[in-house]
């Protein structure tokens, strides 16, 4: 091996590409993408419900597509772009469902929030925001203890409605 | 305008969206280390022994504490009203196993995915003990709660002859049935980070928890420090329902660690392990007798509940709280009795003992209704009491009237087809259902402290909480509206120990506490600032600016003997709509209106928000929810988010709520009776009742699975 290869091969660790950054992370291949964003860049605000795909708390954007972070490996994500809540508001200002979530009251405690905004934000991507039938079944993997469904409908309604 | 009533959007909603707002697990600090317990796999014994070697060689690891090495513990205190009798668990203090999934051990490393490897590779040895799960079994030696287990709750004293009349009623009912353990399953996970002092004199603790100062108290008598010297903060809970009014033993450990490695520690209970790591609201079985006179008029009620205990302590809740005061009714018997058996102690889950105690009422009215062949909102109308039978009070008001017949018209109650059996929608069975609701209006002292700073800026603090009612938001519009403010010009502190005294956030008693401390605390500011610049009108902000200093009032509030004079409750009614498959027993709901006489109303758009939430969980009671331990190893079977089955958005139905106009002026405080607990209370028995209403078929258990029904 030269000395030039180990200049220019990749430091160990996983390129992560959130929200616009470049982060270089020396973790190892066991850590999911959750907790490298949690525990390593300090993006709390992807939530931890269950750690097993169970609730949605900990849903983000990769690649243009919702995921459960809790189950992608941080290293299945490296050079991929990752949109987290913290990602979302452009410039300060709200995301339309953002603003929708605070209208309709569609939270109480607003854990699984962040979640369920990162899951509608890419349900209305999906052309689906339009259609209630279509929401409640593709939004029911975004669990909310504290009920606020019906209200979550009707945000994601109309942010739809204005995008 | 006041802007008390107004239906203003959350305050903290702007951070709730962005992910600003932090909840136990989001606070960073320094080199922060990351804990991971390690569980018992039996239900009752001893631990004989540790194999640690292979743990200890995971690249990382700190420390590894079990019973052997943890620092010792002071007594863990009882503190009313939210401790159960007996000798709660003092964690890592000796070789006992009470339950499954008891924390026996923790890892400490250096990164999350160490810690929990290495926790995962410690080996342990046991001396089981047999251990009696099976309720069934557990039944058989159920005794009567003793005095002190029920303090001041209601249980075993009653009024009349309640079998005399029984024997001798022209109408009696006899109703069993059966509700199954149910968690409360918010889903933040439990939390601590905690922090010592470098000279370890002082501890700062992140918790979920429902109540700071409570928590500080704890941690600091096991630890031998003044309260004062821990400091516990919790500005966001995401979501409780009960499980964090008490103080868990993964609280203490996460300090122990912190304090062994001498390095803030990150303790997260992951989904599994919650449910053996905090409680659940208890598996009951209820007997409800009623005895009536032809045209309705109760005469009798004989009310026993069993309910399941652990061995170490003895957790009783208001399960007959309702009971006695519902209806009018001379004679009542209220035996509560409690089976021991080798599980975790049992907690407070939302509309605590009343949503149970209330379900078994509300399916033997149903069931009344039916042998009476009359209307069953005729028959709670009959019933209507004119005061507290068993104070012996006025009540402070009640609306119980006003929300069935408003409930009932908003529903279209008048078009049921009282016969079970006889409604339909294509294939689908349809049933209407109905049942009361009902929560105490607790209020207890609080205080509060509101600032006015030389600049203009406001401060108010009080030591509640946020679990998702609304307390940001509902403090601040009262702060806002007694000083004359717009909500943005006040900044309210909360989820803190070291701000002024305040009660348990739980119990629906955190407005009716804390609003009128707030409200007390900005009148006085006001009043000083006035005061000081010799007006008595005047916009405080500019006074405080141009007096150019700052201002501070201290304000309290105290029920007195508000408790003496009147019997204080919320009074709700609630009306289902469900469908029944007869081919799969599949049971959905399709509407529910509620309507609620809970005194004012702060922010009905929260109020509401509330409401549905309390439906939803309603829900998930009636159909969904158990907690299913395996009868012979106590093993959690379902204990996840994906096998212990909470209502996703698909289950969602049509929502309805209203609140009848209620202005209690005997009520005190700001005329609030709390509204968190009665959204849920009534919502599973008027859903049963739909259901025999659909089938002719009376389910006795909870929750009402198609298995369940298929085989009724
Ligand atoms: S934390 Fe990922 S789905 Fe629950
Ligand atoms: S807002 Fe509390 S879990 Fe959804």
């Amino acid at each position: 091996m030269n000395t030039q290869d180990s200049h220019t091969a990749p430091a160990p660790g996983v390129t992560l590409l959130v929200n616009g950054t470049r982060h270089h992370l020396a973790i190892g291949p066991e850590v999911t993408l959750l907790d490298a964003l949690r525990e390593r860049l300090n993006l709390t605000g992807a939530k931890k419900g269950c750690d097993l795909g169970q609730c949605g708390a900990c849903t983000v954007i990769l690649d243009g597509k919702r995921v459960n972070s809790c189950l992608v490996l941080a290293a299945r994500a490296q050079d991929r772009p990752i949109t987290t809540i913290e990602g979302l508001a452009a410039d300060g200002r709200l995301h339309p469902l953002q603003q929708a979530f605070i209208t309709h009251d569609a939270f109480q405690c607003g854990y699984c929030t962040p979640g369920q905004i990162m899951s509608g934000v890419a349900l209305i991507e999906e052309g689906r925001g339009h259609d209630e039938a279509e929401i409640r079944k593709h939004m029911s993997g975004n669990l909310c203890r504290c009920g606020a469904y019906a209200n979550i409908i009707a945000a994601i309604r109309e942010a739809a409605a204005r995008t | 305008m006041s802007l008390i009533g107004q239906p203003l959007p959350r305050v903290d909603g702007p951070d709730k969206v962005t992910g600003r707002a932090h909840y136990a697990a989001d606070f960073p600090a320094d080199r922060m280390a990351h804990a991971a317990v390690v569980q018992s796999t039996i239900a009752r014994g001893r631990i004989t022994g540790f194999d640690l070697a292979e743990a200890e060689q995971v690249p990382g690891v700190l420390a590894i504490l079990t019973h052997r090495n943890a620092p010792r513990l002071g007594k863990i205190p009882e503190i009313p009203p939210v401790d159960p009798v007996g000798t709660p668990e003092h964690p890592l203090q000796d070789d006992l196993v009470l339950h499954q999934n008891q924390h026996i051990a923790v890892v400490v490393a250096e990164t999350l995915e160490q810690a929990r490897w290495a926790a995962s590779r410690v080996r342990v040895s046991y001396a089981p003990e047999p251990a009696v799960i099976d309720m069934q079994a557990t039944l058989r030696h159920a005794r009567p709660a003793s005095k002190d287990e029920i303090s001041a709750k209601p249980g075993n004293v009653g009024r009349g002859d309640a079998d005399a009349t029984l024997a001798s009623a022209a109408v009696t009912v006899d109703s069993l049935s059966v509700m199954e353990r149910e968690n409360q399953n918010p889903i933040e996970l439990h939390a601590t980070t905690a922090q010592w002092d470098s000279d370890g004199e002082r501890l700062t603790v992140w918790d979920k928890t429902q109540w700071v100062q409570s928590c500080a108290k704890h941690l600091g008598a096991a630890f031998n420090i003044p309260p004062e010297r821990v400091h516990v903060i919790d500005p966001f809970i995401g979501g409780a329902f009960g499980s964090s009014l008490r103080v868990w033993p993964h609280t203490y450990i996460a300090a122990m660690a912190a304090k062994v490695v001498g390095r803030p520690v990150k303790l997260v209970l992951s989904r599994r392990e919650y449910y053996g790591g905090t409680g659940a609201r208890p598996w009951t079985q209820q007997r409800v007798r009623l005895g009536a006179d032809r045209d309705g008029s109760l005469q009798a009620i004989r009310h026993e509940v069993t309910a399941e205990n652990s061995r170490y302590e003895i957790y009783t809740e208001n399960v007959l709280k309702a009971t006695p005061i519902l209806y009018r009714c001379r004679n009542v018997d209220l035996p509560y009795r409690v089976a021991l058996r080798d599980v975790n102690s049992p907690n407070a889950m939302r509309g605590p003992g009343l949503a149970t105690g209330v379900y078994a009422l509300e399916l033997a009215m149903d069931e009344l209704a039916v042998a009476l062949k009359m209307d069953p909102l005729a028959l709670r109308l009959r019933n209507i009491p004119e005061r507290d039978q068993m104070k012996d009070l006025p009540f402070s008001s009640i609306s119980l009237e006003q929300c069935l017949t408003e409930a009932a018209s908003r529903f279209g109650w008048d078009r049921r087809n009282h016969q079970p059996g006889s409604m339909r929608d294509g294939r689908l069975q349809l049933g209407w259902g109905m049942a009361v609701s009902n929560y105490p209006a607790e209020k207890v002292k609080a205080t509060a402290r509101a600032r006015v700073t030389a600049k203009g800026e406001v401060h108010v603090a009080t030591a509640s909480s946020d679990m998702g009612p609304g307390t940001w938001t509902s403090v601040t519009q009262v702060a806002a509206d007694t000083l004359d403010l717009a909500m943005e010009q006040v900044k309210l502190s909360i989820g803190d120990s070291a701000l002024p005294m305040a009660p348990v956030h739980g119990g629906s008693m955190t407005i009716s506490s804390i609003g009128p401390a707030v409200r007390d605390a900005c009148e006085k500011l006001r009043g000083a600032v006035y005061g000081a610049a010799g007006v008595n009108t005047g916009d405080i902000l500019e006074i405080a600016r141009r007096i150019g200093r700052d201002f501070e009032a201290e304000g309290a509030f105290d029920p007195g003997d508000l408790e003496e004079r009147f019997s204080m409750e919320g009074f709700g009614a609630v009306f289902a709509e469900v469908t029944v498959d007869p081919d799969t027993s599949e049971i959905r709901v399709r509407r529910i209106t509620g309507a609620y006489g809970i005194g004012k109303v702060v922010n009905p758009l929260l109020a509401r928000s509330q409401c549905i939430g309390g439906m939803m969980g309603g829900i998930g009671m009636a159909l969904l929810e158990q907690t299913e331990i395996d009868r012979r190893s106590g093993r959690f079977v379902n204990g996840n988010l994906a096998e212990y089955l909470v209502p996703t958005m698909a289950d969602t139905p049509a929502l309805d709520v209203t609140f009848v106009p209620e202005e209690d002026r005997n009520v005190g405080g700001l005329g609030t009776k709390g509204l968190g607990e009665i959204a849920l209370v009534g919502v599973a028995p008027a859903i049963a009742n739909a259901v025999f209403h659909a089938t002719g078929k009376r389910l006795r258990h909870l929750p009402m699975t198609p298995d369940r029904l298929a085989m009724a």
